[in-house]
């Protein structure tokens, strides 16, 4: 584990103005920080704590507080939230919903909410049967289980004010991602591209669970909410019913476009930012043309869910990557200019910084390995592929870097204010993609393709690195052996927080990367590091662990790793995994004595 | 989670991993052809079958087989990796499924009428793979009178291509041969099923499959015991895939075979 140091005088000329309010959705008032109530912390997803108290110098005495057994082991990637004087914890399937009492010795459960979804949910969800956490929201909790169904539960009582059925899984619709609550709106996507899912993010009325809009991914513009205030930045995205126009024939009917990643929101232009997944499921060749409206970024107004404007980062995706990794609202001084942009790390390999405005890329800046495209056309805002990249039958791709997981996936980056930098948990993985032998689905044979990953270059298969968007730059970057696949906290006390797959919590000074300290919990860590203050005045770091995920489901679903494309393609580049950690949910709490 | 798997017979039964809902196969009802020649082969193993209902989907042979949940799956392809197969007991292929009265059989990918025709494909739920036919139909730029039929959906995916061919929204469905011969001879207007014959242009891409039963490897005991029985009952198993309709090819071939019957 080495970490390198960078251009610190450079990126000390970029100043941040502004930072916005993004005062989250709590209701209560204590100090500034204190609370944690939603996956993000807050609108902007920055996942920044202003915490000071546990800072670079003293975080090597980090000791442990308190633990919590959440009774399942698959994989836990949920963010715990904390309001008032209560967590909220949701686990994988079968989704329970927890709230722990901070103002007792050892957390002990205040009540418990089990929603008791569909079995046969567990069949449909393509990669574990993750949840990625709850949202807080004027007294109640919002949640969704992986059968398609969004809950609001009573947060100081437990008890359900309400639930609806949004997907349905006899047609491979699920529900993985955590809700964000804006106004009096609770947004929710779905999830399930690969089985001929159409995406939609689907905005609900927070009192009653009542539909209020949905804007689909694919299809005709009514359909899509696009109306006269759709205004593109880029020539490819603007004409009438692109969403029909860019596919054969009825494919956008089935065309994918999921919304599983983090929603986040501007109160000040009232917009609402979100990543579409790739399209699917068909072989690309079948589906020849740019398949808007999948693997790009949408903007939209907050209150009617009409798209304002909409950008494609891999269109016409053959590399299955999703477009829904975070956008992180930020303010920069770029080239002398006041920016509100959006930082997106996408699956592609390269950091987007956007002028959340008006969809225009500023930069597009590679922040791993890449030999699938040779970068982006600022002019057009199209990505330039490597066409000898693209898999083909017949054809054998080898070393396609990033694969098919991307240089990062779901897993959501922190943004600090203090460093101006954005902390980015990455995958160091390619890939070789090849027509395989017979498989076998639902009584078809077909000739599948074969997807075997491995590691990149320096042969160190993750990173979590400290990325500055207004340089375009990577200051400092910590080799990990195994994928970081946890999400990244940063706080004021100018420390970092990652897990990784093999159980190691982490922190890291925010300015250097050098680790002050670590501490090995009992199952691998794919969750999503938090931040908070306790009832005593201390300041807490919470993280849960339990090894799952897409990668980690060779742990939590005992998948064969003889076979190298087990979880599809990761079983090569993950063999030792289940050497290195067992199954296990468990929530961890930190604090200094 | 440490199911031990009864050895063959053992116990005198034979437990059957299959779908309770993935007709002309298997049915909870004991419908499908699959629960048919289970029988048979039960009776000539003088064993007792006992199914296992599991809907086939994604990572089937690991929830299945290697969890020790049951241990013989009664159709998979000769050559499918996850598993121990038998001997092929039959083989079939991809069809063209077209209306009687809609003039002659599709039967090759040269055939000018898919120009313009409206074609129904199989949509394999997983990223980049595609049927044999959805690769050839690509492989000619077949793309914009395509529509693809997912696997989730209220009623089974052929059976909607089938319906669909029968009330004029497809002019032509291309399917795997059990389920297409099963559903056309159901459809409530005459339809025709051919062979699909292979295009040169994808050698390498098969368009017929030998299907075998699957066992957990290292079973060897329980494969033997199945390759007697099957061989045993073979005019049996050919009678029973007749009345279902199924479309087969000879064995030794690859590509040209004509249908039986």
């Amino acid at each position: 584990m080495n970490s390198i140091r960078l251009g610190w005088a450079v990126a000390s000329l970029v100043t941040v103005l502004s930072w916005p309010p993004a005062d989250g959705a709590a209701q209560s008032k204590p100090a500034a920080g204190a609370e944690w109530p939603m996956a993000g912390k807050d609108y902007a997803n920055t996942r920044f704590s202003e915490l000071a108290e546990i800072s670079s110098a003293n975080a090597k005495d980090l000791r442990l507080a308190f633990t919590f057994s959440t009774g399942v082991v698959r994989g836990h990637e949920a963010a715990p939230v904390v309001v008032g004087h209560t967590m909220y914890i949701v686990t994988p399937y079968p989704n329970i919903l927890y709230a722990l009492d901070l103002t007792k010795p050892g957390a002990p459960t205040k009540w418990k909410f089990e929603p008791k979804p569909l079995a046969a949910a567990q069949g449909v969800a393509c990669c574990d049967v993750v949840n990625r956490g709850v949202a807080y929201s004027n007294g109640r909790i919002y949640f969704s289980t992986l059968d398609g169904q969004t809950i609001a539960v009573d947060a100081q009582s437990g008890k359900q004010a309400w639930r609806v059925k949004l997907g349905d899984i006899t047609r491979g619709e699920t529900i993985t991602m955590a809700p964000l609550v804006v106004k009096d709106k609770v947004l929710v996507g779905n999830s399930g591209g690969e089985y001929g899912v159409r995406g939609w993010l689907t905005a609900l009325d927070a009192a009653s669970g009542k539909i209020v809009w949905r804007a689909y991914s694919t299809g005709p513009d009514k359909d899509v909410l696009i109306g006269p205030k759709f205004k593109p930045f880029y020539a490819t995205d603007q004409g009438k019913d692109l969403g029909v126009s860019s596919w054969p024939s009825e494919a956008w009917k089935i065309g994918g476009g999921t919304v599983w990643g983090f929603v986040s929101y501007d109160p000040e232009l009232n917009l609402v930012y979100y990543g579409t997944a790739n399209p699917g499921p068909w072989n690309p060749h079948q589906r020849p043309g740019d398949n808007k409206w999948t693997s790009g970024i949408f903007a939209r107004d907050a209150d009617t869910g009409e798209a304002r404007w909409f950008y494609q980062t891999s269109p016409h995706d053959v590399h299955d990557w999703d477009g829904v990794n975070e956008n992180v609202l930020v303010d920069l001084d770029i080239k002398g200019a006041k920016r509100k942009v959006l930082v997106h790390p996408d699956r592609n390999g390269y950091v987007y910084v956007i002028d959340r405005a008006s969809g225009e890329v500023l930069s597009a800046e590679p922040y791993a390995y890449i030999t699938t495209s040779s970068g982006v056309d600022l002019k057009t805002g199209r990505l330039r592929y490597a066409p000898e990249m693209e898999p083909k039958l017949g054809r054998v791709v080898r070393g396609a870097c990033p694969g098919s997981a991307g240089a990062k996936d779901w897993q959501p980056s922190a943004y600090s204010p203090r460093t101006r930098l954005l902390y980015v948990p990455q995958q160091n993985i390619c890939q070789d993609v090849e027509a395989s032998q017979t498989s076998y689905i639902a009584g078809t044979p077909y000739v599948g393709m074969d997807v075997r990953m491995r590691p990149g270059p320096g042969g160190h298969r993750g990173e979590f690195s400290a990325w500055d968007p207004a340089l375009g730059r990577k200051m400092w970057s910590v080799k990990e052996d195994l994928p970081v696949w946890s999400g990244a906290l940063v706080t004021a006390g100018d420390v970092a927080f990652y897990g990784t797959m093999d159980g190691w919590f982490k922190a890291v000074d925010a300015r250097s990367g050098s680790l002050v300290w670590q501490f090995k919990t009992g199952s691998g860590i794919v969750g999503q590091p938090m931040s908070y203050q306790g009832p005593d005045g201390k300041q807490y770091v919470a993280i849960l662990s339990g090894i799952g995920g897409w990668p980690g489901a060779i742990v939590a679903g005992d998948l064969d790793v003889r076979d190298g494309t087990a979880a599809a393609g990761w079983g090569n580049v993950l063999k030792d995994l289940p050497q290195k950690t067992t199954k296990g949910g468990m929530l961890y709490v930190f604090a200094l004595p | 989670m440490a199911l031990c798997a009864a050895p063959a017979g053992a116990e005198g039964q034979l437990r059957l991993c299959a779908d309770p809902h993935n007709l002309p196969y298997s049915s909870e009802s004991g419908a499908g052809f699959e629960n048919r020649i289970m029988e048979l082969v039960g009776k000539a193993m003088r064993v007792r079958v006992t199914p296992v209902w599991l809907p086939q989907g994604r990572g089937y042979v690991r929830k299945t087989l290697n969890a020790g949940l049951c241990d013989v799956i009664a159709g998979v392809p000769s050559d499918f990796g996850p598993v121990r197969t038998t001997m092929p007991y039959y083989r079939s292929a991809y069809v063209f499924v077209s209306r009687a009265n809609a003039g002659e059989a599709y039967r090759t990918f040269d055939d000018p009428r898919l120009a313009t025709a409206k074609i129904g494909v199989q949509l394999i739920g997983d990223d980049l793979a595609a049927t044999p036919p959805g690769h050839a139909l690509a492989a000619r730029g077949l793309v914009d009178n395509v529509t693809g039929y997912a696997i989730y959906g209220e009623r089974p995916q052929v059976q909607r291509m089938v319906d669909d061919v029968a009330s004029g929204a497809l002019d032509v469905a291309l399917a795997w041969g059990p389920q297409a011969g099963y559903f056309a001879s159901r459809a409530p207007v005459p339809l025709q099923v051919a062979i699909a014959e292979a295009p040169p242009e994808l050698p390498g891409i098969p368009f017929s499959f030998s299907m075998s039963m699957g066992v957990r490897k290292g079973d060897t005991a329980l494969l033997h015991s199945l390759d007697a029985a099957l061989s045993k009952i073979r005019p049996a198993i050919d009678a029973i895939l007749t009345e279902y309709r199924i479309p087969r090819v000879d064995f030794t071939s690859s590509r040209r075979a004509e249908a039986r019957p």
